[in-house]
């Protein structure tokens, strides 16, 4: 609800420019031949893309609450300005008619990129994101389609952001065939997969880490490139235990991970980025590894996606586990008020479960 | 009327003096509920039914009321924004002050059997509900004594003896819940009517025309009361609706577009308002009225909206300088005696404050509780796992 991030999160945060990546490489060619790169924050690479998106196809649209002023954390602004009022536009306060209407628009073969204010308020247009949405494709005989469709939305912690503005609604989502979910955790990640989501041909929702808008910052190269989807990404590698996480929670795990490393443990960090459909091959290459599996999310633990990578993890490397898959996540309760620090999967609860893990 | 008992004893001897003194020169104090009427600043424009008179009963003591009651809010807001600035409110937090005299007119014209229910702007609401200056701060700095025992925040007030329902965090999800609360009291006969609260904003929502709906379908006693004051976020309403004449967007609902910065009128429209409701079922009240501070604590207010606008409303439409320019014309009080009701308010304010800073933060426990009926053994750790561990209830 508020219009910037100013207040929010004092608490220094792992700048995720730091990372080594090592694993995986980008597949896209485009990052290989080091173009021009500056830094930049998290909603400026989203802004980025947006811009990209906008320019490299002419049948792209962005719109939402306040969107034609830039949005509240500013990922929206000087579009309108460059690309006019009929491709970038604010719509009422109604978001199962902004999806809906997103979902008719990309029906007709256009790139409905739609922005929901935080993912706190998704749930108006849950109904058009699960029924129409995610199963066009599929009851229409693939004559229909809104594979052009992609939702963006705030989700996350922010430090004080209570009840309505905490959420992380993405485990609602991954439990819809037909739909893609993408969550990036630094500025250059955001840019490269929000250009994947929008050009995607199956609708996604993109969630997007509000706490790290401003937070993080790092080298975003400055032209049109992409990221894939569904590949995961090991971005700390190890030998004693596989860390599996995604969005703002992983600059936690890093931190849980240097920790670990002072006491000689060894951990290996992925990013999962797309959490449906997902890349099971790198986290189980990994945990084949390691031998143990940690997953950390901050919503609430029970039936978070979480649960869905331990059971699918334990049905392929069974005889290879040598402790239980470890679950560091939000508590189930609702989001509080006071008490965000006790709910939080926390860096100290991440170093514990490492270590009790590894020691099992 | 409901903030009464706010009022420390001292009140009347600070108003009775100087009223007695000048005894002489104005109507003695014991004329209080003398009927006064004063005509509404503008006339309501209805639809699909007569609109009331603009002649509006009241008294000497009610407007002193009125007064005093807004002089409260409005000093309660911006206390709250400087604890938000202080950084001792945490969460989102939105203030009323411009808006005052809707919920003291609405409070005037019924009683406490009657349910209200609104969004997250519901500081005042609850004032007028009878809520307490302590438990809205304790409230707004998560303390135990605030009136949700700290596990709301500002967009989380109720108050179950006064009928309140309080304050919403997702827009326009209040008004059909508001069709239920006014279901049940016609179900029960108790001739009690429900408030339902939104914003223009709000009146975008697909919900607000399901409640419409089904509340003129079965005939509820609902008032869907729509605060209008121009913008929804930094959205203004003529960007955001077709239609910016909320109270007609019923259709088949009546409505009354209502001067929301003159209490008195707020007052006619409600009583109005509740009798239709109890005889014919729901009727749209929109409240044109103004919020002088930005939406919530983040939004300076001034990017989309022009300082000359925000100037215009506080000098030709502030609702308190209403009620002054009343007192003060029909010589029921010296401009003294009001600017001393103001300081004392400032001061019942600073000390509720106090008392709010001395409250306790809930137990860690709580965390857990109220999420079901029974605790289900969660079990935690906190930030540092050393620091607090328990299986909780
Ligand atoms: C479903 C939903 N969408 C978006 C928001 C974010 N939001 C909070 S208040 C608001 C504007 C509401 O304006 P209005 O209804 O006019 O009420 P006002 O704030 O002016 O009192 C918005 C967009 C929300 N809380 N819930
Ligand atoms: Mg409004």
């Amino acid at each position: 609800m508020g219009t910037g991030l100013t207040r929010f999160g004092r608490r220094m945060r792992w700048v995720p420019s730091g990372l080594t990546r090592l694993g995986k490489q980008f597949s896209t060619s485009v990052c290989d031949n080091n173009p021009p790169a500056k830094s930049f924050n998290l909603y400026t690479a989203i802004n980025q893309a947006l811009h990209i998106a906008l320019e490299t196809d002419p049948r792209a649209y962005v719109f939402g609450e306040d969107v034609g002023f830039g949005g509240v954390f500013r990922c929206t602004t000087g579009l309108a300005d460059r690309f006019g009022k009929t491709r970038v536009f604010n719509t009422p306060l109604c978001e199962q008619g902004i999806v809906g209407f997103a979902i008719g628009l990309a029906a007709m073969g256009n790139r409905a990129i739609a922005e929901i204010q935080f993912a706190d308020y998704i749930f108006p247009a849950f109904d058009q994101l699960v029924n129409e949405a995610a199963k066009f494709r599929y009851r229409s005989g693939n004559q229909f389609n809104c594979g052009g469709l992609t939702v963006r939305a705030p989700y996350g912690a922010v430090g004080h952001g209570a009840l309505y503005h905490s959420q992380s609604p993405e485990a609602f989502f991954c439990h819809v065939p037909g739909l893609k979910v993408v969550i990036p955790r630094s500025p250059r990640e955001a840019k490269g997969l929000l250009l994947s989501s929008i050009r995607d041909p199956n609708p996604v929702v993109f969630f997007e880490p509000k706490w790290l808008y401003r937070l993080s910052v790092e080298e975003v190269p400055e032209h049109d490139y992409m990221l894939p989807l569904s590949e995961a990404q090991v971005i700390r590698e190890g030998s004693d235990i596989t860390l599996v996480g995604w969005g703002a929670q992983l600059s936690i795990m890093e931190q849980a991970c240097i920790d670990a490393e002072k006491e000689g443990i060894s951990c290996e960090l992925i990013d999962l980025k797309t959490l449906i459909p997902w890349d099971k091959e790198t986290v189980e290459a990994s945990v084949r590894k390691t031998g143990r599996l940690l997953i950390s999310h901050e919503a609430p633990v029970t039936g978070g996606f979480g649960a869905e990578i331990a059971a699918s993890i334990v049905e392929r490397c069974f005889l290879r586990l040598e402790a239980p898959v470890a679950r560091v996540c939000g508590l189930d309760t609702p989001f509080p008020l006071v008490f965000e620090p006790l709910y939080m999967p926390t860096k100290n609860k991440v170093l514990d479960s490492i270590k009790s893990t590894v020691n099992y | 009327m409901a903030l009464s008992h706010l009022f420390s004893s001292s009140r009347s001897s600070t108003l009775l003096k100087p009223l007695t003194t000048s005894y002489l020169l104005r109507r003695p104090i014991s004329t209080d509920s003398t009927p006064l009427t004063i005509e509404t600043s503008v006339p309501f424009t209805s639809h699909q039914c007569e609109a009331p008179s603009r002649a509006v009963d009241t008294s000497p003591k009610e407007l002193l009321t009125f007064f005093r009651d807004m002089a409260l809010m409005r000093r309660m807001e911006i206390a709250a924004d400087s604890l938000y600035k202080a950084k001792l409110v945490r969460g989102f937090c939105h203030l009323y002050d411009g808006q005052e005299a809707v919920a003291i007119g609405m409070e005037a014209a019924i009683t406490k059997k009657d349910a209200i229910i609104t969004a997250y702007r519901d500081h005042c609401a609850f004032l007028g509900r009878g809520g307490n200056l302590l438990q809205i701060f304790s409230e707004l700095m998560g303390r135990i004594d605030g009136c949700s025992r700290g596990k709301g925040g500002s967009m989380h007030f109720y108050k179950k003896d006064a009928n309140f329902y309080g304050g919403h965090g997702i827009v326009g999800a209040q008004v059909p819940l508001g069709c239920g609360l006014a279901f049940a009291q016609k179900y029960s006969k108790d001739e009690a009517v429900t408030f339902a609260l939104y914003g223009d904003g709000a009146a975008n929502q697909g919900q607000l025309f399901e409640a419409l709906n089904i509340s003129a379908l079965w005939d509820l006693p609902v008032i869907l009361v729509c605060e209008n004051n121009h913008y929804g976020m930094g959205t203004a309403e003529w960007r955001a609706a077709k239609s910016p004449a909320y109270y007609k967007r019923g259709d088949y609902v009546p409505g009354l577009k209502v001067d929301g910065m003159d209490a008195l009128a707020v007052k006619q429209a409600c009583k109005f308002a509740k009798e239709h409701a109890l005889k014919n079922g729901p009727i749209i009240l929109e409240m044109d009225t103004y919020r002088y501070h930005g939406h919530s604590m983040s939004d300076p207010g001034s990017t989309y909206r022009t300082r000359d606008e925000i100037t215009g409303v506080r000098q030709e439409r502030d609702p308190i300088e209403r009620i002054r320019k009343l007192i003060l014309s029909h010589d029921l009080a010296t401009e003294k005696e009001l600017k001393d009701i103001e300081k004392e308010m400032r001061k019942q304010v600073d000390d509720a404050i106090a008392q709010a800073k001395e409250s306790p933060m809930p137990d860690p426990s709580e965390l857990f509780t109220n999420v079901y009926v029974k605790g289900y053994g969660v079990e935690s750790y906190g930030a540092d796992r050393k620091e607090f561990r328990g299986v909780l209830p």
